[in-house]
């Protein structure tokens, strides 16, 4: 799979879930989806999306909060797999993009390359389903019932670089926050 | 002496929704009490770095979360303390174990270097802070969760001392 082919599934199944992305998808998500409730942070500090996420998916229950990680981003921060399991937020799906590398920083292989499974541990952290696609028609299929599960949930896409850059201009994370955080306000005013 | 209660009181008055939180030497009586408190949210995390993600998370919900974590988890937590409860200029009440300042302030010698480099780590990110040793102090509290909306910014209130019953 590329990432670009699985952006463009999960935008294509997405209703008014809240996404959060960082890293490569953060700039690359835009290209698929312009919501207000789309967050995606560059900067906010690497390995932490997750947890944002987890309060957000405490803060919001009645919106399904989505997160897509990457595998070097989350392997900063893998205890927040059992912070998350722990509150067991039922509205929080994470998503991990392994493709086995830094990309950002020109390719070098991440620990644990071929060997670490992160669907692994996020079911012995405690999380509640966990999943795992190579295939872009398996991803596809699944995903409408993935999305109407009880969380938490955890999916790994093993999926290489998009085909074509993508990059998209990002709002600043001061604004991209604030933005998100009217939206959702206003909604419950 | 520094009861929990007098403390809780000053979250409710701040209209604090949420506790994030990592336990420390100076809080095992506050999380007794907290526990009990069914009008506050309660989420523990397995380290302090998650607490400032979480709280930003909630914030952006349009929660009003508070963070308790030791002076020890502020230092491990500096990159994502930059890139959320800064970078997002975060109203934020940080109540911070302040592990050694007795020591210190009495001209002893800590057990470690943690109070040493606290509030220079607090002057070098520009957080301000208030010392918070008695009950009497405790309405700094409020006035340092205040301080934090007027500027948009963390502001800390560090506990000096271990929580009595």
């Amino acid at each position: 799979m590329r990432r670009d082919e699985v952006l463009q599934t999960l935008a294509k199944h997405r209703t008014n879930e809240l996404v959060l992305t960082t890293m490569s998808v953060a700039q690359e998500w835009p290209a698929f989806s312009q919501s207000d409730y789309d967050f995606n942070a560059l900067g906010t500090g690497m390995g932490h999306l997750p947890d944002m996420g987890l309060g957000l998916a405490v803060a919001c229950p009645d919106r399904k909060v989505l997160i897509l990680n990457g595998d070097g981003s989350m392997l900063m921060n893998l205890g927040v797999l059992v912070s998350i399991a722990h509150t067991a937020p039922r509205n929080l799906i994470l998503f991990v993009f392994e493709n086995e590398i830094y990309e950002v920083t020109g390719g070098q292989p991440i620990p644990g390359r071929g060997r670490a499974n992160f669907a692994a541990m996020a079911k012995g952290a405690g999380f509640a389903h966990t999943f795992e696609f190579a295939e872009l028609s398996a991803f596809d299929k699944e995903l409408p019932n993935i999305l109407k599960l009880d969380g938490p949930a955890f999916v790994t896409v093993h999926a290489g670089s998009s085909g074509k850059p993508l990059s998209t201009k990002a709002l600043p994370v001061k604004a991209a926050a604030r933005a998100l955080r009217d939206a959702l306000t206003r909604v419950q005013r | 002496m520094l009861q929990p209660k007098t403390i809780i009181e000053q979250l409710k008055k701040c209209g604090i929704t949420h506790v994030v939180w990592l336990p420390d030497s100076e809080s095992k009586f506050m999380y007794d009490a907290m526990q009990a408190e069914k009008d506050l949210g309660f989420i523990p995390v397995c380290r302090e770095g998650e607490a400032f993600a979480v709280a930003s998370g909630l914030w952006m919900g349009g929660k009003t979360p508070v963070i308790l974590i030791q002076n020890t988890g502020l230092f491990e937590s500096g990159d994502v303390l930059r890139g959320t409860a800064l970078g997002l200029e975060l109203p934020l009440l940080m109540m911070i174990g302040y592990r050694g300042y007795m020591e210190m302030k009495a001209g002893k010698q800590p057990f470690d270097t943690a109070a040493v480099y606290t509030e220079p780590i607090l002057n070098t990110w520009g957080i301000p802070f208030h010392h918070i040793e008695t009950d009497a102090d405790t309405p700094k509290i409020a006035e340092a969760f205040k301080q934090a909306q007027e500027i948009s910014r963390p502001v800390a209130a560090l506990i000096c001392v271990e929580y009595n019953e």
